[in-house]
């Protein structure tokens, strides 16, 4: 197999997953229009603004990597929550591995099933949002998702819902090309939290779709896994209304490509949003984070807070825009990227980007990139602590803000505790 | 006993020596304090035996018990007993306080081949420490001495000094930017841990500290090294006369 049989890279591109089960008729519009859209825009490539820091080569490449399956000894994240857990291996529904779909001020189904309904609440958002987010930065990944996926969840939370949902995703394939689609709808005053965790597939590309209702809030944390040669592109895009409460963060150990997009529209007044994310990565480790937050409502808040420790010649890239409409008056939006290099070889890349057009607004942004503090460390040491111990906690501390973008204060205590075993198993 | 023998060391990145032939002895349980003028050598001094980064020893060696510090990284100068209350307690955010002093204590301890302290018992020997420094737990959970003032700073490094109860500590201008309570506080701190076996090293540049931490011996220093030593008394005739007579007797 070659990608010489196809006219150009973008049809090798939709040729290279098998067809999702055919959904009922807005399914199918929606696909073919994600299709089409895939067409118009073109494979990913150098040239593009938003990937030239990074490559997109093996993204594209027809054949997913061969990577090895990481066996891992420790307890898994989120472990030690209560949740309800929905596995999926290789992208692939485990029902036998997942919990019961139902809970309390929930409904639950499979996208699949969701697709195939004649009417579907769904229908308003599976790749709409996804659309929507297209412009003015192309996202070609996220629509050759909507194209062909065919598993994922469909999520409405009604009301408070008593545990997160814990989307698990397993490998037992050493190759496997995995494209989940997850649509989420947290209605009026309901609180849902999504976690996710694992590598999921040697080559992973998701997608949520997340649209908050007035008053609604909805937490979002994520465990990439530490599958060293794997690769993924994710995408969230999300509707916030009004009085809405939205918090995403996403922790990424290892992994020789990730590309993590989120785009937020804040359409409702008075609503409050953070995408936070801290990396660690050792070697060959290419992160990057591209978030786009467009304010068109007043006095809302957003907040980007990305931190990255990078060593051996791994790269960091942050691009983030925060947009504000000239009606969005009183917005309050705060950026921070930085990179922390343990060494000469590391890279940190940061695009900051801020296109303001309304008159009555505080935005801050910054961006740095910095060895250890030399200061700090030898009045660590001279306290005893050695070099190593005491560099780690430089790590740990440089991190933290990132971790504070947490909401809760036992799932923030799990991630600590596994930057705390990475800086372990990297000392020196 | 603390020895500092014929010590030179200069700046790594220009070549200028900054130690010129330092000796100095300190027996178990005495008090020394070192004045001098401004760029006699005296923090240089201090940061040359804890073991910062950028100078280069020249010549000599710095002994505590009979170990050379100087062959040491300051980690292990530490664990071997040495501390150094500095002069500009560096903020660290991120890093709590009470768990850097953990780290830190059980660091030693296990370079030492002690046993660790766990957290309950650390927890209550920290407690009683701060308490008497009017430390308290907002400032123990704090970031390590972000957002501390001039007072806090200092105090946080005798609570330090208090929980590592190091054999040698060298105090580096610990009274500057204090007013006389915080300072009072702060001597009251180091008097308490005084005792036949700690020694210590006052580097001032007013007698009043002295006051407060009676010295056994006073030091003059000038120009990299000691040039004149002698009792309380030789603090007293620096505050009276200024360093120009003390400089003038040795050209």
């Amino acid at each position: 197999m070659g990608e010489a049989k196809f006219d150009n890279p973008t049809e090798a591109l939709l040729a290279r997953h098998s067809a999702p089960r055919k959904g009922s008729d807005w399914a199918e519009a929606s696909r073919h229009a994600a299709r089409e859209r895939t067409l118009g825009m073109g494979a990913a490539g150098r040239r593009d603004e938003y990937w030239r820091y990074t490559n997109p080569t093996t993204l594209n490449a027809f054949e997913a990597p061969d990577v090895e399956i990481l066996q891992l000894e420790e307890v898994p994240v989120f472990d030690g929550v209560e949740k309800l857990l929905i596995t999926f291996v290789d992208g692939v529904y485990a029902p036998d591995q997942s919990d019961d779909l139902s809970g309390e001020g929930l409904e639950i189904s499979m996208l699949e099933d969701a697709l195939s309904a004649d009417i579907h609440w769904a229908a308003d958002v599976f790749g709409v949002f996804e659309t929507n987010g297209q412009s003015p930065v192309n996202r070609p990944f996220a629509a050759l998702n909507t194209a062909l996926a065919g598993q994922g969840v469909v999520i409405r939370a009604t009301g408070k819902v008593s545990k997160p949902v814990a989307l698990r995703y397993c490998r037992e394939k050493t190759t496997s090309d995995a494209v989940i689609h997850h649509v989420i709808r947290v209605e009026s005053g309901a609180d849902l939290s999504i976690l996710e965790n694992g590598a999921g597939a040697s080559r992973l590309n998701t997608v949520m779709e997340v649209d908050v209702a007035d008053g609604g809030s909805f937490h979002h944390l994520r465990a990439q896994g530490r599958d060293h040669a794997r690769l993924a592109t994710t995408a969230i895009f999300a509707r916030l209304g009004a009085e809405s409460h939205f918090k995403s963060f996403t922790l990424t150990v290892n992994g020789v490509l990730t590309r993590n997009e989120v785009v937020l529209d804040i359409i409702g007044d008075d609503t409050k949003a953070s995408v936070a994310g801290a990396c660690l990565g050792d070697g060959d480790f290419s992160h990057d984070d591209t978030i786009f937050i467009t304010h068109d409502a007043v006095n809302c808040e957003s907040r980007q807070v990305f931190k990255k420790v990078l060593k051996n010649g791994a790269t960091g890239v942050f691009q983030g825009k925060i947009l504000v409409k000239p009606d969005a008056q009183k917005t309050d939006g705060y950026q921070i990227s930085q990179g922390l290099l343990l060494d000469d070889d590391s890279n940190f890349l940061a695009k900051p980007e801020l296109e303001i057009y309304a008159d009555d607004v505080a935005c801050s942004h910054g961006s740095t990139c910095g060895a250890v503090d030399e200061n700090s460390l030898f009045y660590l040491m001279s306290r005893g602590v050695p070099r190593a111990q005491a560099q780690n906690m430089m790590i740990i501390a440089f991190l933290d803000e990132a971790i504070q973008e947490i909401e809760s204060e036992e799932l923030a205590e799990d991630i600590r505790s596994r930057l705390l075993g990475w800086t372990e198993r990297h000392k020196g | 006993m603390f020895e500092i023998k014929n010590l030179k060391a200069s700046l790594a990145d220009e070549d200028k020596q900054i130690l010129k032939g330092m000796t100095l002895r300190i027996g178990a349980g005495e008090v020394h304090a070192i004045m001098g003028p401004n760029g006699s050598g005296k923090s240089t001094m201090s940061y040359v035996a804890s073991g910062k980064n950028g100078y280069v020893v020249d010549e000599g060696e710095v002994l505590l018990d009979g170990a050379n510090l100087l062959d040491m990284e300051p980690d292990e100068r530490a664990a071997a007993g040495l501390f150094l209350a500095f002069q500009y307690p560096v903020e660290i955010p991120g890093v709590g306080n009470m768990t850097f002093l953990r780290t830190a204590v059980n660091s030693q301890r296990k370079m030492r081949g002690e046993e660790e302290l766990n957290a309950a018992q650390f927890l209550k020997i920290v407690r009683e420490k701060a308490k008497s420094l009017k430390i308290d737990a907002d400032m123990l959970k704090r970031p390590v001495n972000v957002g501390f003032s001039g007072g806090e700073k200092k105090r946080n490094e005798i609570l330090q000094m208090a929980m590592l109860e190091p054999k040698m500590c060298i105090l580096d201008e610990t009274d500057s930017g204090l007013d006389v309570d915080a300072m009072k506080l702060v001597a009251e701190g180091v008097n308490a841990l005084r005792n036949g076996e700690r020694s210590f090293l006052v580097i001032t540049h007013y007698q009043r500290l002295l006051d407060h931490i009676k010295p056994d011996v006073v030091h003059i220093m000038a120009d990299g090294k000691i040039i004149k030593s002698g009792g309380p008394e030789l603090a007293l005739e620096v505050e009276n006369n200024g360093y120009a007579d003390l400089l003038n007797e040795v050209a």
